[in-house]
């Protein structure tokens, strides 16, 4: 234990000292504070946030996340040759990566917040949280690319593609699925295929606490009726929290068992 | 002498005790007068026709109260007439030329076969309904059949929960040349409900948390509806099967629901949009079947589309506009288009003004394809900002080839119209 805390202390300070997270801290601090400049209203930056979060926090994660992990390939093979359980290791440089992109995330929105206040507390409450989780998930599937792919510059391209696929081409997935089965009811379906991608859970459950869910009709009122119940809740929920453990669960895996 | 003045200081005392008694008893009589009080009905039966009723304060606890002949009752210091939410319309009106003013009237029998008012006018022209209050009505005031009449400056607060144990609040049927004015509506169905109406005057008025729809009309020709607030109803506004109507001034906000429209126009043609506010609504105004109607000098703002035409809306204009900070500014459900969009501002136009005549040189596309493909296929809806969306508008957007062609504004303001 005492020895996973040096580490992570270790990592923390590397990472705080690089210029990325601090870039990316401000990214989100000058955004949000424009946001606010220009249009005022709270819960219009909110949608404007939650669209720049949706599309930054994975695409940054998962990127930063490989080249991270290339990066301080050799420092762990040097204490790989110390007296340290690889278990240890690997927690502490995940936690090392997480914590700082949450919090510049978090602190990246909650300056601007504080200072002009905001009414729609719930919504920013869960833009926050889902921005904090997509971190954890993306940057667990970065060490799962990192460990099974050598090539440092093969592994940045997959890292993309993989978020391309959940960003972006998922959606088309689902869209191309609308119109080829329109002919039969694909509410149900909806709801279990967009739980399944992160990224698209975030999404709705943010927008689900704002007023455009009105806009989203008949399927949206099916959704609301679904993640407003306790139940809906607690398997958006609970998938959220699979998506953070497998992948680390199988990136702890494969760098137990790695050859380095 | 001192006898005779002991006489006259006692016959005085004695005059002085009878006068005041006499003036205590006549106070008294009075005095019962008003506490077993007259029916309001005895009242009504008993007078000549072109009598003046003044109620002078009161409570009358009492429904089913008709008027058979031409007949004013006024009310001073807030009479009240409780129906007790028993027996039918607690005034019905069937002669011409009676009105009721300053009257407090309350708890109308909600009724499923009935459609019990507290002032029901019956085939009678010239009447009036001034300054009344309305408390827990079912219906309001209920015109049918009936011309010439004035419904002015009245106040409406029922508390109907469901649209099946709710009134209107203002109701006409079959009646034309009515004149609505100043009347505040809140907690009925409909806040004012017009069916077969003819050149009925509508302005000044506020109908809000209305359960169903703030204003409804069907079949109402050439009536005009000026300076208007409809806010937070149920559904909105919604106007059918409707020509030259005129809509000026007024105010449509905060209809917010998957089904409320700011102004839902179904089948109205030759009619005029104009100065009107569309504020918050999920759907500005959302026609269906339209033809021919002027939309202009109208803001658009913070609604969910600004305005929704289907494809069977024809031959209308949009012109001189503001639509700003809408979601989605236009939709439309087909790439055909049969409208015009001329001059308006659109916040979201990003084209330039090299000439500086005010007017941008690059057409708007006030479609998004995204709301295109959302009105086809509802459920893509639910990729409503998402990445995906982003791109494919974009791309839509440099080389279009799903929008409706003809649906451009070439002529886009520059600047916010005034």
């Amino acid at each position: 234990m005492n020895l996973f805390i040096k580490i992570l202390k270790y990592e923390l300070n590397n990472i705080m000292r690089s210029k990325w997270v601090i870039a990316y801290f401000m990214f989100f601090l000058v955004i949000t504070e424009v946001l606010f400049r220009f249009s005022g209203d709270s819960s219009r930056v909110l949608v404007g946030l939650m669209n720049i979060a949706l599309l930054l926090i994975p695409l940054v994660s998962i990127i930063f996340g490989t080249i991270h992990f290339y990066n301080s390939r050799e420092f762990m093979e040097l204490l790989l040759a110390q007296p340290v359980k690889r278990n240890v290791l690997f927690s502490a440089s995940w936690l090392g990566l997480v914590l700082p992109l949450s919090l510049a995330y978090v602190m990246g929105l909650a300056l601007p917040f504080l200072l002009h206040g905001t009414s729609d507390f719930a919504p920013y409450l869960i833009l926050l949280s889902s921005g904090v989780i997509l971190s954890f998930i993306f940057v667990g599937l970065a060490f799962i690319i990192a460990l099974k792919i050598t090539e440092k510059s093969f592994g940045v391209g997959l890292a993309f593609i993989v978020w391309l696929f959940f960003g972006v081409i998922y959606d088309g997935l689902i869209m191309l699925i609308i119109w080829q089965f329109s002919d039969y009811p694909l509410e149900a379906f909806m709801i279990g295929i967009s739980s399944l991608n992160p990224i698209d859970l975030c999404r709705i459950t943010i927008m689900l606490k704002f007023d455009i869910a009105a806009l989203m009709g008949y399927t949206g009122a099916i959704f609301e009726k679904f993640f407003g119940s306790l139940f809906g809740i607690g398997i958006a929920f609970s998938m959220l929290m699979a998506w953070i453990l497998i992948p680390y669960l199988i990136a702890k895996r494969l760098f137990n068992k790695k050859d380095f | 002498m001192p006898k005779k003045i002991y006489i006259l200081f006692a016959s005085f005392f004695i005059s002085c005790i009878i006068f005041f008694t006499a003036l205590s008893t006549s106070n008294k009589s009075e005095k019962d007068v008003k506490t077993t009080q007259i029916s309001l009905k005895d009242l009504v039966s008993n007078a000549a026709p072109n009598d003046t009723i003044t109620l002078n304060g009161g409570y009358y606890p009492e429904s089913g109260i008709e008027i058979y002949k031409p007949l004013t009752i006024i009310g001073k210091n807030d009479p009240v007439i409780d129906g007790q939410s028993k027996g039918k319309n607690i005034f019905l009106i069937k002669n011409d030329s009676v009105s009721l003013a300053g009257l407090t009237i309350k708890n109308v029998a909600r009724h499923a076969l009935w459609d019990n008012a507290a002032i029901r006018i019956d085939n009678s022209h010239q009447c009036k309904v001034l300054n009344c209050k309305f408390e827990n009505a079912y219906f309001g005031i209920y015109l049918a059949k009936s011309s010439n009449c004035e419904v002015i400056g009245n106040k409406f607060q029922s508390q109907g929960s469901h649209e099946s144990d709710a009134g209107n609040g203002i109701h006409l049927w079959k009646s034309g040349h009515i004149h609505i004015k100043d009347n505040v509506i809140k907690g009925h169905r409909d806040g004012i409900y017009l069916e077969f109406g003819k050149a009925c005057m509508i302005e000044n008025n506020w109908s809000e948390n209305n359960i169903r729809y703030g204003l409804h009309f069907m079949f109402s020709d050439s009536c005009k509806y000026l300076n208007n607030h409809f806010e937070h109803n149920g559904a909105g506004v919604a106007v059918m099967y409707t020509h030259d109507i005129e809509m000026i001034n007024n105010t449509f906000a905060n209809n917010w629901g998957t089904a409320a429209y700011g102004l839902l126009l179904k089948d109205i043609h030759d009619s005029k949009i104009y100065g009107n506010q569309f504020v918050n609504n999920t759907v500005g105004i959302h026609s269906e079947g339209s033809i021919r109607i002027k939309v202009e000098h109208n803001n658009f703002i913070r609604n969910g589309w600004g305005a929704r035409i289907f494809a069977n809306s024809n031959d209308n204009f949009f012109g001189s506009n503001n639509f700003i900070s809408n979601t989605f500014d236009i939709a439309s459900n087909s790439r055909m288009n049969f409208n015009k969009f001329i001059g308006n501002y659109w916040s979201g136009y990003s084209g330039y003004d090299i000439n500086l005549d005010g007017w941008g040189d690059v057409p708007y596309r006030p479609v998004r394809l995204f709301s295109l493909l959302a009105s086809q296929q509802e459920p893509v809806m639910l990729l409503l900002h998402s990445i995906f969306i982003e791109f494919l508008d974009i791309a839509e957007r440099i080389f279009p080839v799903l929008t409706p062609e003809t649906l451009i504004d070439s002529k886009p303001s520059m600047k916010i119209i005034k």
